[in-house]
């Protein structure tokens, strides 16, 4: 267990930047924009006389007396805000994970540090799992904390512009929910992690495998395999459909590691309510995403990622070119 | 003593050559074996086997230990170094011993910060901002603080000038070498090590072609300058290699008896370089 600890602790030394700072980079920049938005339409909207100088706003002081309605959609919209605020640095760790995992177990083979590794008494399964883990657990859980921290900037930067406006903000704070918000994306992370596990298993099994280029192989194997699918399917020579075996096959290799991974597994039924309903509390609510387990087809692709991770150690062991 | 490393009939092919031909061996605690062969003969495929890197056919037994089987135990009792390059760039110092510390039983820390204390490396400098001969002194640092039994070494002086290459022996024979320990070196800078080698073993094709102590080498191996009237006589006790120099021949002779060589001239100890030139003349032809 220690050492399964300071090799993800290994891990996040050598992907630092990719773990943290560029998730980080990406909220502060956007951090930027949106105050830079807020001045922009500050000057404009008084350029246009939609404010006046002296304080008195024509613009916004009609939400002085809100409804509770309306109180509650001005809560759920910052609600939403700290929503999109986890998701800006998540789908860069979602593009960060990727070419991790490409080049976790080929990278350390082509500059020959893995001989550095392999003189010390680790197991290369748990050099391998501490990998997944960092790719799965560890990325996702930093972005998701820096994700939380950003919207709750954002959710800061609305109150304070709109209390510039004399709006009444403590009633809008009321209704918002930002800490179920925080425990709901936080809560999601296993679930997201057991859904990434195809696309984590197969880019590291080219990683462990490909001689050069794995980011090709990676592409090429699942692209070409669908043309041909399609190809065949095309002929009448065989059932299978290309779409399907893209969606099921091609595009779960390649994209699971996307935040929301989990979406495809949910009972149409249920994916309608999360898709009308305002509420992002109901898109969060973790008994209607977490019933994603209940899909034999995710079990079905967690198991094909696992058994991928399993190749990817038998190489790492027996891969001999360094 | 139980041997540290028995080998028993090794073999490795790759797919259009074969590295190791049938290659069987024993080394003894507390030596320094050096193996030494050209390029392509062998060296590197014969350590990736005792150090549990590659497949192969036949027995080898190291510590006891199956290399393939049991790699993960065997580690902790073996080290090894293979040339300078293979610290990972983007490493700290500190973050190096402290993973190290943490994952090795046998590490002591101590004893790396001590040996580290008398380089010019400093705690948050990066591989990549090191010269060659920073990175091996971190390396060497690490490695000597393992209380391993087998310590590898595989070129590990590799492009290094030579006063590293001086302090990098010097280290290890001082500081880290004791009769419990074993090390077994791989280089082309055989005049560097000659001298504190115990055991040489050459390599060619696969094949160990000569494994002697050093002791040993000095009665079966015998250089001899002879001027030229006596050459004739020196050529007919069928000489390993003959060369000139200021117009007397040399001559090296493999186990002819000493007392019939002195009549010829002057006896020495033949240097390991010569013997290496002699023993693979015709290698790359």
């Amino acid at each position: 267990m220690k050492t399964l600890y300071w090799l993800v602790k290994r891990e996040y030394w050598e992907h630092r930047g990719g773990f943290f700072l560029a998730p980080a980079i990406t909220a502060c920049v956007c951090v930027f924009i949106a105050i830079m938005s807020l001045i922009g339409l500050e000057v404009l909207g008084r350029h246009a006389g939609l404010f006046q100088l002296n304080g008195s706003d024509n613009g916004l002081n009609i939400n002085d007396h809100l409804d509770a309605e309306s109180l509650r959609n001005r809560g759920i919209i910052l609600d939403k805000f700290l929503c999109l605020g986890a998701v800006i640095p998540l789908a860069v760790m979602a593009i960060v994970v990727f070419f991790y995992c490409v080049g976790s177990l080929y990278d350390d083979r082509r500059d020959r540090s893995i001989l550095f590794w392999q003189s010390l008494p680790i197991s290369n399964w748990k050099t391998v799992i501490s990998k997944v883990v960092s790719a799965s657990i560890v990325a996702p859980l930093i972005a998701t904390v820096l994700g939380i921290i950003f919207g709750f900037a954002l959710i800061v930067l609305c109150v304070l512009y709109a209390a510039f406006h004399g709006v009444n903000v403590w009633g809008v704070l009321l209704a918002a929910h930002p800490f179920r918000v925080t425990l709901d994306l936080i809560a999601l992370i296993p679930l997201y992690a057991l859904c990434a596990l195809p696309t984590i298993g197969w880019l590291m099994l080219c990683s462990a495998w490909a001689r050069s280029m794995p980011f090709l192989w990676a592409l090429v194997i699942p692209l070409a395999s669908n043309l041909i699918v399609f190809w065949l399917h095309l002929l009448g020579l065989w059932d299978l459909n290309g779409l399907w075996y893209f969606g099921h096959i091609t595009s779960r290799l390649l994209f699971s590691v996307t935040p929301g991974n989990w979406w495809h597994f949910i009972a149409p039924t249920s994916l309608n309510g999360v898709a009308s309903h305002n509420d992002i509390l109901d898109a969060l609510n973790l008994a209607q995403n977490y019933s994603a387990l209940t899909s034999i087809e995710m079990w079905a692709e967690a198991v094909a990622g696992v058994a991928m991770i399993g190749a990817a150690i038998w190489l790492r062991r027996w891969r001999d070119d360094s | 003593m139980n041997a540290v490393v028995t080998a028993n009939g090794l073999s490795k092919r790759y797919k259009n050559a074969i590295a190791l031909d049938n290659v069987s061996f024993e080394i003894q605690p507390g030596r320094i074996v050096g193996l030494i062969g050209p390029n392509g003969a062998g060296k590197t495929t014969v350590l990736k086997a005792i150090l549990g890197l590659t497949d192969f056919q036949g027995q080898l037994n190291v510590l006891g230990l199956d290399p393939r089987t049991q790699r993960d135990k065997l580690m902790e009792q073996v080290c090894f170094i293979a040339d300078v390059a293979v610290l990972p760039r983007w490493i700290r110092v500190r973050e190096a011993i402290d993973f190290v510390a943490n994952v090795h039983p046998r590490f002591n820390r101590a004893k790396c910060e001590a040996f580290l204390a008398r380089t010019k490396l400093t705690p948050d400098q990066r591989v990549k901002q090191m010269s060659k001969g920073m990175i091996v002194q971190l390396h060497l640092a690490l490695v000597m603080a393992i209380d391993a039994r087998v310590l590898v070494l595989d070129e590990p002086t590799l492009g290094l000038d030579i006063l590293y290459r001086k302090q990098f022996y010097q280290n290890l024979l001082e500081e880290y070498f004791d009769d419990n320990k074993t090390i077994i070196v791989t280089t082309h800078q055989v005049e560097e090590i000659e001298h504190i080698l115990t055991d040489l073993m050459f390599i060619r094709d696969g094949k160990i072609v000569l494994n002697t102590d050093m002791e040993a080498l000095g009665d079966r191996f015998a250089e001899v300058m002879v001027s030229a009237d006596m050459a004739k006589t020196a050529r007919e006790l069928n000489p390993l290699d003959e060369r000139q120099v200021f117009g007397k021949s040399i001559f090296l002779f493999d186990g002819v008896e000493h007392s019939r060589l002195a009549v010829l001239g002057e006896i020495r100890r033949p240097s390991v370089s010569d013997l290496f030139v002699a023993t693979m003349k015709g290698t790359y032809a």
